[in-house]
């Protein structure tokens, strides 16, 4: 079925579109990760314009989070204090995100810095989370004795000041420390137009030490609103969010969403974030290719 | 320009009589609505001879059609391996690149005029007018062009039928011509030529044009001046459709 998307000013089949943001809105709810960092290349190796693609993943990251957001809610796993204070940092960094975009782009050099950021991001996250989740395994099995575990969380993040309680999250840090990981993801939103949530959940769990059953909803709110500002920025600056695009991507992801939440409560955790792991290397393996293989096309028309 | 300089040439040549040409295209507004994916174009005519057919001794006459989308300024980069990785180096700007070219000639165009010819009308992929912004080396220049169309081309927006134009008797030529979806909106020309012995006889302009229309034009347009309302729309549709799904979710 046919369908013209007026911003993109290209027809697309509907039901490929509505599949695309079922896929993503699955893993979305499975690991609270937004899924954009699948669906812009995706959508890109579709033929949609890249800006379009990415100004309109964002607002279908937004929709797939609405409903993780509520799902974990409903079981308690949402520590609104720390995603308050992140949020708070994302929006701020979503504005400098807007502005380093600008000065790559006039530049030229935008893709080849999305491309290396994607591929040092995914490939340091990925093996970090692959080994820690093997060691989990391992230690489910019993076949290693359960180390006890020395370090709540990172010892840079112990020494900031301004401590605080953050109880959902059983922590008492510095708000500093949430506050400056929000504004870093808060660049990356703009920058890669993801929601952040692959980034977001390791950092949560490695180097804040949070309580693992509310990382993941607590990643969600923050995803559902940074992703929120970020279709304001893209619908007043580049104009380039298409609605019908992100409509039939929603459509897909807010189903896919809740059956993803469902099949996580069912899975063990560890096995969940070894699948996340081999995910995350995979796609920034398929990057750093792209980036060292020649390229289809040498030469690249950009409208002015 | 495009409008006088087929006007020019026919005055330029100046023997009387010459044959008229009388075109017409199939369409002469295309609506882009929901289902939209391409407009076929049928481009036809008749060659007035000043003695009601072709003239006899003479050698047959061919037909260029050529459909041209409004130009784009556009800058075209080109990537160079730096340190293992494949980076954008050299860039190139352009201020008329047609968004949509298609040419359709009843024998392949460079066997009907030569190269000057072509250049002066911008008959071909090769002879396109694109207005290169700055004096680079003509080598260079010429790299960046052929990238440029090969793009187009194989995004289906630049192409060349020779053989498509048929004639019927000497007098009434047609043209099949397939517009894709992915064209930007505009005034579109549709440029017919009327050539003989290398040299044009006579040509005539007709205008299409391309726009959105009903759901997509109201969309179109408020994404372009109320970005502020446009984006709210967005958020507020993704959360209600988000916060819908899990309502009914919880109650399955």
């Amino acid at each position: 079925m046919d369908l013209y998307l007026p911003i993109a000013n290209l027809s697309v089949n509907a039901l490929v579109i509505v599949l695309l943001g079922g896929g993503v809105g699955l893993l979305s709810g499975m690991f609270g990760v937004g899924g954009g960092f699948l669906t812009t290349p995706l959508l890109i190796i579709y033929g949609i314009p890249p800006t379009v693609a990415a100004a309109s993943s964002a607002s279908q990251v937004t929709g797939a989070s609405v409903s993780g957001v509520f799902a974990h809610f409903h079981r308690g796993g949402v520590d609104t204090k720390m995603g308050g204070v992140l949020v708070a940092g994302g929006i701020v960094g979503s504005f400098a995100g807007a502005w380093i975009f600008q000065l790559l782009r006039a530049s030229g050099q935008i893709d080849t810095v999305i491309g290396v950021v994607y591929v040092l991001m995914l490939g340091s996250i990925g093996t970090m989370m692959a080994r820690e989740s093997i060691a989990a395994i391992g230690v489910a099995r019993g076949r290693r004795p359960v180390r006890p575990r020395k370090r709540r969380h990172h010892p840079l993040v112990a020494a900031l000041p301004l401590r605080t309680r953050f109880y959902a999250s059983g922590l008492y840090i510095s708000p500093l420390a949430p506050l400056l990981l929000g504004f870093f993801t808060g660049i990356l939103t703009i920058l890669l137009g993801i929601g952040g949530g692959f980034i977001l959940v390791p950092a949560m769990i490695y180097l804040l030490g949070m309580a693992t059953s509310v990382v993941v909803g607590t990643s969600l709110f923050q995803t559902l609103f940074v992703t929120a500002v970020a279709t304001m920025v893209h619908a007043t600056t580049t104009k380039a969010v298409d609605i019908v695009l992100a409509g039939l991507l929603l459509i897909g992801s807010v189903i896919g969403a809740q059956l993803g939440a469902r099949f996580a409560s069912r899975v063990k955790p560890e096995y969940l974030r070894l699948a996340l792991a081999i995910m995350v290397l995979l796609v920034g393996l398929r990057i750093l290719l792209g980036l060292v293989w020649r390229p289809e096309e040498i030469f690249t028309v950009e409208l002015t | 320009m495009r409008r006088w300089l087929p006007l020019a040439a026919l005055l330029l040549m100046g023997q009387a009589p010459k044959p008229v040409l009388v075109p017409d295209v199939s369409q002469r507004d295309i609506e882009i609505a929901y289902s939209f994916t391409g407009a076929e174009l049928l481009l036809f005519g008749a060659i007035l001879y000043p003695g009601g057919r072709l003239p006899k001794g003479e050698a047959p006459t061919d037909i260029v059609v050529v459909v041209k989308g409004p130009t784009q300024p556009v800058l075209v980069r080109e990537k160079e391996k730096v340190a293992g990785i494949w980076v954008n180096a050299q860039h190139q700007r352009y201020s008329s690149v047609p968004s949509f070219y298609a040419l359709a000639s009843s024998r392949p165009v460079d066997r009907i005029v030569d190269e000057r010819t072509r250049a002066i009308y911008e008959l071909g992929l090769d002879s396109l007018q694109l207005s290169p912004g700055s004096n680079a080396v003509t080598a260079v220049e010429h790299r960046f062009q052929r990238g440029l169309v090969d793009l187009k081309r194989r995004a289906g927006l630049y192409l060349e039928a020779p053989h498509a134009v048929g004639i019927t008797d000497g007098v009434l030529y047609r043209a099949r011509l397939t517009i894709p979806a992915r064209v930007p909106v505009g005034r579109f020309t549709a440029e017919t030529f009327l050539i003989r012995d290398g040299r044009v006889l006579a040509a005539a302009v007709r205008d299409i044009d391309i726009r959105k229309s009903g759901f997509e034009r109201f969309v179109a347009r408020a994404a372009e001046r109320h970005g502020i309302y446009y984006g709210l729309a967005a958020v507020v549709l993704s959360v209600a459709l988000g916060w819908g799904a899990g309502w009914i979710a919880r109650r399955i």
